[in-house]
C-alpha cells in the first residue's frame, strides 16, 4: 500500500494498464508531453513512448471516432475528455456510434473504450468547468458508467473499466483529486490521513457493478456517488442519525440489490447527486427502489441534488447539495 | 508556417514543438516577409485563387525598423493610431491588475491577452460600430474600443453584485449586448459558426452589419470551425472568420495539432479570400480587415483570416507554461511586441515621445487602479457581497416554471 491522491491512483492504474496490455493507448487534449491539464497521465509518454500516450488536436468528436476506431480494430484506448462539459461535441459519437456498435453489428464488432473525464462543481468552474453530465449516459443503452470518489476505487474501478469490453464513461470527481470535500471550501483536507488514500501500488481492480457500503447504519440509507459521497458522510455526522452510506461506484450497471437490501432494512432513502434533479439517476433509482422496497418504505424517497438550472459560478456553494441539506431531508425521513 | 517537426519511428506520425524546457529556441532573427511583398486585390472582385499567394504568405506593413510599407498601409491619422496604442496599453495594464487580483483571491481565475493586444483592437476599430462581436477569450480589449466601462468589466470578472451577467460565469466571459458583443462560452470554436448565423440574419434582414468571429489554431481543430466556413462559403453573408494561430493550446504547440499548411489556406479549399497576417503588426490587422469588412458591406461574402501571433503568456491563471515550452521563447519569437511595435512606429513618425508614452501610462494606471477600487466595493470574490442566491433560478426560462420556483423557495434565499 502506498499514499496517493486521486490522481496518483489514477495514473497508476494507467500505467499498469500499459504495462499489461500493449494495445493500451492513451491520448485526449494536452494528456502527452504535459501529462494532462490535472496531471493524470504525467510520465507516462516518457516512459511508453509518444506512440501509446499522446496529445490529441483539439476535438472532441474527433477524439470519440478515433478511439471508436481503434477500438473496434484491437486497440484499448484510454481517451480523456478535458473537462466532462467538453464531453457534447463527442455526444453523437458516443451516444450513436460507440453505445450501439455492438448491438447493430450483431456482435460482429465492439469497441472497448474508455472515456475518462473530470467531473462535478466546487473549483468555482462555472457553467463550463462544474457540470456532472452522468445522466445523459445512464440513458443511453450500451454504456457503462463510472463515477469513482476516493483514490483507492479511482484506481481499483479504472483498471476494471479499462479492461472491460464495453465502452465505459469513467468520471471522476475533480473537487476530490487532491483531498475528499465535506462540502465545506474552506475545510481543504488531503488524502493523506484519510484510509482510502492508502492504495495498492500493483495491480489492482474493483469490479464494475458493486457498489461501496461507506458506513453501516440502521436508520436511513443514503445513496450517492463522486464527490457527494463525503458531503454525505458529513450530513449524517450532522443529522445525528444511524445512517448506512452507500457510495454507488458503478451507475450502470448498478448495484441494486446491495441497496435494496439496505432499504429493507432502514425502510428510509435520501438519494443526493450534484447534478440537476429533472431525470437525474436519482430518479431512476428512486422509481426502482420503490418498485422493489415498497412495503418496507416508512417515508417518502428524498433527493437532495443540484437544482434545474446551469451551474453557477459565483453562488456555487449554494447550488449544491450541502450537509445541511442533506442533514435536513434524512430528519424528514424519520418523521412519522 | 513554422517548419513541423515529427517523431516518425513511431506507427504513427507524433509532432513534436520545435522548441522544449531546456532548448535555446532559434526561430531565426527575422520574418522572411516583408511589407510590401504582397498586392492589396480589389475587394469587389477578388476571388479565392487571387489570394493564394496571400494565404501562404504574411501581409504586413510595419518594416523592421518600424516604418508603413506597401499596398496594404492602411494610411491611418496620427489620432487613430495613438488611440489604437492607448486601447492596447489598457488592455496590458488592466490585464496585469486583474492577475494581481486573481493571485490575491478577489477573483477565481483571469485569462491575459498578452502579446496579443493588437488583434481585437485593430480589428474592431477597423468595423463599424453596428457589425457584431462574436468572441473568444483572448478578444477582451474589442470592448475597450466600444466604450466599456472598466468598472463594469471588472465587476463581472468578480462576480460581484454588479455583474451584468450575475455571477454566473467564469471570470473572462463577457457578455455585453450594447456593444454588440455576443456572450462568450466556454466550450471553445461553437461561436465560429454560430457567427456565420448571425451574419445571415443581417443578410436576410439587409441591415448594413457584418459578424467577426475569432477561435484559435487548437480549437480550429472542432467541428464548428469547419462548419462555419462551409455554411459561409455555401450561403456568403457578411462575415469574417479569424483563425487566432497563436501557436500553443494550453501545452499543444500547433505542430501537434494539425498536418496541414497554414490555416489560411484551407479556406481556399472552401474557395473563400484567404489571408496570412502579422498578428502583431497592427496596421496589417487594421487594414486586412477594412479590407474584409468592404468585402461584406458590398454583398461579396466572407473572408478567411490567419493571424499569426505568439501567446506571449500562460493560457490562464491555472497554465504554468514553463512545464512545457522554453521560457524565453516569446523574446526568441521573430514577430515581436504588439504594443511595442506600434510604439516604435509612432515615434519613427514623429508623433510619439517617451514622455508623452510614460504620461498615458501613468493616465491608464490610475483609472485602471480606480475602476478596480470602484468594483471592488460592489463585492470582491473573497469577502463578498455576491449576486443574491435567487440568481441561479431566474433567466434559466423566459418565465420561472412551477418546478424551478419550488427549488428557489426549498432553497430559501
Amino acid at each position: 500500500m502506498a499514499k496517493m491522491n486521486m490522481i496518483a491512483a489514477l495514473n497508476s492504474a494507467l500505467a499498469h494498464q500499459l504495462e499489461r496490455d500493449p494495445n493500451v493507448v492513451i491520448f485526449g487534449e494536452d494528456v502527452g508531453y504535459f501529462g494532462g491539464v490535472f496531471r493524470v497521465t504525467a510520465g507516462l509518454q516518457d516512459k511508453f513512448g509518444p506512440h501509446r500516450v499522446f496529445d490529441s488536436p483539439l476535438a472532441e468528436g474527433g477524439i470519440a471516432a478515433i478511439a471508436m476506431g481503434m477500438g473496434l480494430n484491437g486497440l484499448r484506448p484510454v481517451a480523456e475528455i478535458q473537462f466532462a462539459d467538453y464531453i457534447f461535441p463527442a455526444y453523437d459519437q458516443i451516444v450513436n456510434e460507440i453505445a450501439k456498435l455492438r448491438h447493430r453489428s450483431g456482435g460482429e464488432f465492439s469497441t472497448p473504450v474508455t472515456f475518462r473525464t473530470p467531473a462535478g462543481g466546487g473549483i468555482k468552474g462555472g457553467h463550463h468547468h462544474s457540470q456532472s453530465p452522468e445522466a445523459q449516459f445512464t440513458h443511453t443503452p450500451g454504456l457503462k458508467v463510472v463515477y469513482c470518489s476516493n483514490p483507492r476505487n479511482a484506481k481499483g474501478l479504472l483498471t476494471s473499466a479499462i479492461e472491460s469490453n464495453d465502452p465505459v464513461i469513467f468520471f471522476e470527481p475533480k473537487r476530490c483529486y487532491r483531498g475528499p470535500f465535506y462540502g465545506d471550501p474552506h475545510n481543504v483536507p488531503t488524502w493523506n490521513n484519510h484510509p482510502d488514500g492508502e492504495v495498492p501500488e500493483e495491480y489492482f481492480a474493483i469490479p464494475l457493478e458493486e457498489a461501496n457500503i461507506v458506513m453501516e447504519g440502521s436508520a436511513c440509507t443514503v445513496i450517492a456517488w463522486g464527490a457527494m459521497v463525503h458531503v454525505c458522510e458529513q450530513g449524517i455526522k450532522d443529522s445525528g442519525i444511524d445512517c448506512e452510506l452507500i457510495d454507488l461506484q458503478t451507475l450502470v450497471p448498478w448495484d441494486r440489490d446491495t441497496v435494496v437490501n439496505s432499504v429493507k432494512k432502514t425502510g428510509r432513502v435520501v438519494i443526493v447527486h450534484e447534478a440537476p434533479k429533472t431525470s437525474g439517476f436519482g430518479a431512476e433509482m428512486s422509481a426502482s427502489i420503490q418498485e422493489r422496497c415498497f412495503y418496507h418504505l416508512e417515508a417518502p424517497i428524498e433527493r437532495v441534488t443540484g437544482w434545474d438550472t446551469p451551474f453557477p459560478h459565483t453562488t456555487e456553494w449554494d447550488y449544491l447539495p450541502s450537509p445541511s441539506r442533506i442533514a435536513e431531508a434524512i430528519q424528514r425521513t424519520q418523521e412519522e | 508556417m513554422t517548419e513541423r517537426s515529427t517523431v516518425t519511428t513511431t506507427p504513427y506520425t507524433i509532432g513534436v514543438a520545435p522548441f522544449r524546457p531546456g532548448d535555446e529556441p532559434s526561430f531565426g532573427e527575422k520574418f522572411t516577409e516583408q511589407p510590401g511583398d504582397l498586392t492589396r486585390p480589389d475587394p469587389a472582385t477578388c476571388t479565392a485563387e487571387d489570394t493564394a499567394d496571400h494565404a501562404k504568405g504574411l501581409i504586413r506593413v510595419l518594416t523592421d525598423e518600424g516604418e508603413a510599407k506597401g499596398e496594404w498601409d492602411p494610411g491611418l491619422s496620427a489620432e487613430t493610431l495613438i488611440q489604437g496604442l492607448e486601447y492596447m496599453m489598457r488592455l496590458r495594464i488592466f490585464d496585469d491588475r486583474m492577475i494581481k487580483m486573481q493571485r490575491t483571491g478577489k477573483l477565481s481565475f483571469y485569462m491575459r491577452s498578452f502579446g496579443e493586444e493588437a488583434i481585437a483592437i485593430a480589428q474592431t476599430m477597423a468595423l463599424e460600430e453596428q457589425d457584431w462581436l462574436f468572441p473568444s477569450y483572448r478578444q477582451p480589449g474589442a470592448q475597450f474600443v466600444r466604450g466599456r466601462d472598466m468598472v463594469s468589466m471588472i465587476c463581472h470578472c468578480i462576480g460581484n453584485t454588479e455583474d451584468n451577467v450575475r455571477g454566473r460565469q467564469m471570470p473572462v466571459h463577457y457578455t455585453w449586448k450594447e456593444g454588440r458583443f455576443i456572450s462568450i462560452s466556454s466550450p471553445v470554436g461553437t461561436q465560429f459558426s454560430q457567427a456565420v448565423g448571425v451574419a445571415m440574419a443581417s443578410a436576410y434582414k439587409g441591415d448594413d452589419e457584418v459578424c467577426i468571429s475569432w477561435l484559435g489554431d487548437g480549437t480550429s481543430a472542432q467541428g464548428d470551425y469547419h462548419y462555419a466556413l462551409n455554411f459561409a462559403s455555401t450561403f456568403k453573408p457578411p462575415v469574417i472568420l479569424n483563425v487566432v494561430n497563436n501557436q500553443w493550446a494550453i501545452s499543444t504547440h500547433v505542430s501537434l495539432a494539425t498536418g496541414g499548411r497554414t490555416f489560411a489556406e484551407r479556406g481556399l479549399a472552401y474557395d473563400i479570400p484567404s489571408f496570412r497576417v502579422d498578428g502583431n503588426d497592427f496596421l496589417a490587422l487594421y487594414s486586412v480587415t477594412k479590407w474584409a469588412r468592404e468585402r461584406a458591406a458590398a454583398g461579396h461574402g466572407p473572408t478567411h483570416i490567419e493571424v499569426y501571433t505568439y501567446r506571449a503568456g500562460a493560457h490562464s491563471s491555472s497554465d504554468d507554461p514553463s512545464a512545457y515550452r522554453p521560457g524565453n521563447e516569446f523574446e526568441c519569437w521573430p514577430g515581436g511586441d504588439p504594443v511595442e511595435r506600434l510604439r516604435e512606429h509612432l515615434m519613427k513618425i514623429g508623433e510619439w515621445d517617451e514622455k508623452k508614452d510614460n504620461a498615458l501610462a501613468e493616465k491608464i494606471d490610475s483609472e485602471v487602479m480606480a475602476a478596480y477600487k470602484e468594483a471592488c466595493e460592489f463585492g470582491d470574490l473573497a469577502s463578498g457581497p455576491y449576486p443574491p442566491a435567487s440568481t441561479i433560478f431566474t433567466e434559466v426560462y423566459e418565465t420561472v416554471p412551477w418546478h424551478v420556483q419550488e427549488q428557489r423557495e426549498e432553497l430559501g434565499k
